[in-house]
């Protein structure tokens, strides 16, 4: 009797049994190293894997639906929520969109001073990727690090918006109020030392074998596959794609600030983390060029029937106290029509696609959010490699899961 | 919105006319004249309105005119008027730094369209996600099953007529 024959009594492994020997294994949605409630089957031979396919919905909270049923200003809170790490980027996407539907010119303060803020804001969410990512791989040290200066960014929201995370400080025709009168001097003293703060975190992880052996070679995307699954942001340009939406379809007027967008052909999680690194940098020059050109003028845009008015206003004026009840009771219109904005979020690229009816609630608001689509790179990247790189690859394209749950 | 698809046919045909240089256009025009039924620009952004049997072919022919991105899709429910969906496709250029929107428009009974995942895996989750919250099947979709929602939810939370505190 000839071996085949004997296969299916004693139960040897055959070439059609090889998927019986794969082993199924549920990462998450709780496991520490997904950087939120995300879930990934993972089918392994061995320690190889086989494929990943990613289980999401757990923080889906139906925002979209949420929007429908609000005011054109009651949605700026809102979309902090989704992607809580770089918020200020949700509240201009969004303002920007809407902005572009009502043709409202914003005043140039607002704008600079927004982009000053979405640059701290892109700060803040590469510093919690930096922490986070080292602390997967098993660099502790530099999370305590990332957060000590995490730290001053948020009191730096906290004094411009009272809040600390979800500001809601960009309003729809410009800025919720002027910052305070110190405001631009303490931005000024951190940017000052930040620089060497980013030296620091690259002395401890840029020349730290044990950080080069987990990144170098791993989760390699190539540029055609990166464009073909809609990865953006740092991915994109670690796999070699020179795309910024910043530098190439400016908003906010980022056309007037002079930064470098640092491109990497490698691919692999190394290249995302160089990447990142020259992007924060880039950042404090941007910031810098924005506290040293910033204009004066109005941080809100000249029309009364949008923009709520000052109080001091409110108070002497009957006009402007009727606009105030006429906005907060019945919103304002916002011609029909539909609009796509992106801008560029620290982690690539965001959308907001609003469609207006003519009323003062928006028909539909879409939310494209860059770790939506990057979620499904991670296939590609992991595929024929071991379980141990996962963890690098999760950590390396910097999802968050409130963005893509929404 | 609707009324741009309520136009005449000579209305259509003369607004696509207007934008006949345009590459996006021009490579449209070039493939299958019949699947361009409409063009728009608004607010600086270009709307092309496909026929729904085309999108995937159109799809193609943009991929291959350098709109190589795939950036966003979602769907938009106009309940009650008819057609009742509509699909926006957001295309972008690397190297022609510029976006297009493609839209199709779906009727209720025939909510079903081509999937665009053989032009751009990066449609797979778009098209799950619009199936799930809109009901749309993506015909030719390597795996339509509900993305966001759990699986054995009922109804499709985005439309209109789904209240929006969801069914008691």
């Amino acid at each position: 009797m000839s071996d085949r024959a004997l296969a299916p009594v004693l139960d040897l492994p055959g070439s059609e049994s090889t998927a019986a020997r794969h082993m199924i294994l549920n990462m998450g949605p709780q496991h520490p190293a997904t950087h939120g409630v995300l879930r990934l089957v993972v089918e392994l031979d061995g320690e190889v894997i086989v494929s990943v396919k990613p289980q999401i919905g757990y923080l889906h909270t139906g925002i979209e639906k949420t929007c429908e049923a609000k005011f054109y200003q009651q949605v700026v809170p809102l979309t902090d929520r989704i992607n809580y790490l770089d918020t200020f980027s949700n509240n201009l996407c969004y303002c920007l969109a809407v902005e572009k539907l009502l043709g409202l010119e914003i005043p140039e303060r607002a704008q600079w001073i927004r982009v000053l803020l979405t640059e701290l804001s892109r700060l803040n969410s590469h510093l919690i990727w930096l922490g986070t990512h080292a602390m997967d791989i098993g660099a502790l040290t530099v999370f305590l690090y990332t957060f000590r200066e995490r730290e001053e960014i948020l009191r730096l929201f906290e004094a411009v918006a009272g809040q600390r995370m979800m500001a809601s400080y960009f309003r729809i025709g410009g800025l919720s109020m002027e910052p305070p009168l110190d405001f631009f001097d303490r931005v000024q003293a951190f940017i000052r030392t930040f620089p060497e703060k980013i030296d620091e975190y690259s002395n401890l992880l840029t020349g730290n074998p044990i950080f080069i052996n987990r990144l170098k070679g791993v989760g390699y995307l190539s540029a055609a596959d990166a464009i073909a699954l809609g990865v953006s942001g740092p991915p994109l340009r670690a796999s070699g794609v020179d795309f910024d939406l910043r530098r190439d379809m400016p908003y906010s007027s980022y056309e007037k600030f002079q930064f470098q967008v640092p491109v990497s052909t490698d691919g692999d999680c190394w290249a995302r983390y160089l990447v990142r690194l020259i992007e924060m940098r880039e950042s404090v020059k941007i910031i810098q060029q924005a506290l040293d050109g910033m204009p004066d003028g109005p941080v809100k845009a000249d029309a009364p029937k949008v923009v709520l008015p000052d109080r001091e206003k409110m108070k002497t004026q009957m006009e402007a106290l009727i606009h105030h009840f006429k906005i907060v009771t019945e919103g304002f219109n916002v011609p029909a029509g539909e609009v796509y904005q992106g801008i560029e979020c620290g982690h690539g690229q965001m959308g907001y696609y609003v469609v207006s009816d003519g009323s003062a609630k928006p028909y539909r608001v879409h939310m494209r959010y860059p770790s939506f689509p990057t979620l499904q790179a991670i296939e590609t990247m992991c595929k024929g490699r071991l379980i141990a790189d996962l963890v690098a690859v999760i950590g390396s394209i910097d999802i968050v899961l409130g963005e893509i749950d929404r | 919105m609707s009324d741009s698809i309520s136009q005449t046919s000579a209305g259509k045909l003369q607004a696509v006319e207007q934008f006949r240089e345009h590459p996006a256009v021009k490579a449209l025009l070039g493939g299958n004249a019949q699947a361009l039924t409409g063009a728009k620009f608004d607010r600086g952004e270009l709307t092309l309105t496909v026929a729904p049997e085309e999108i995937r072919a159109a799809c193609a022919t943009l991929q291959a005119a350098g709109y190589n991105y795939f950036e966003d899709m979602t769907a938009v429910d106009w309940f009650p008027s008819a057609p009742r969906f509509q699909l926006s496709y957001h295309l972008l250029s690397h190297a022609r730094k510029e976006r297009i929107r493609v839209c199709v428009w779906l009727a209720e009974d025939d909510s079903s369209v081509e999937s665009i995942t053989s032009v751009w895996p990066a449609a797979d989750f778009y098209e799950r996600e619009v199936f799930d919250l809109f009901g749309i099947r993506f015909e030719g979709h390597p795996n339509l099953r509900r993305i966001l929602m759990p699986d054995d939810w009922e109804g499709h939370p985005l439309r209109k007529d789904y209240p929006v505190e969801g069914y008691r």
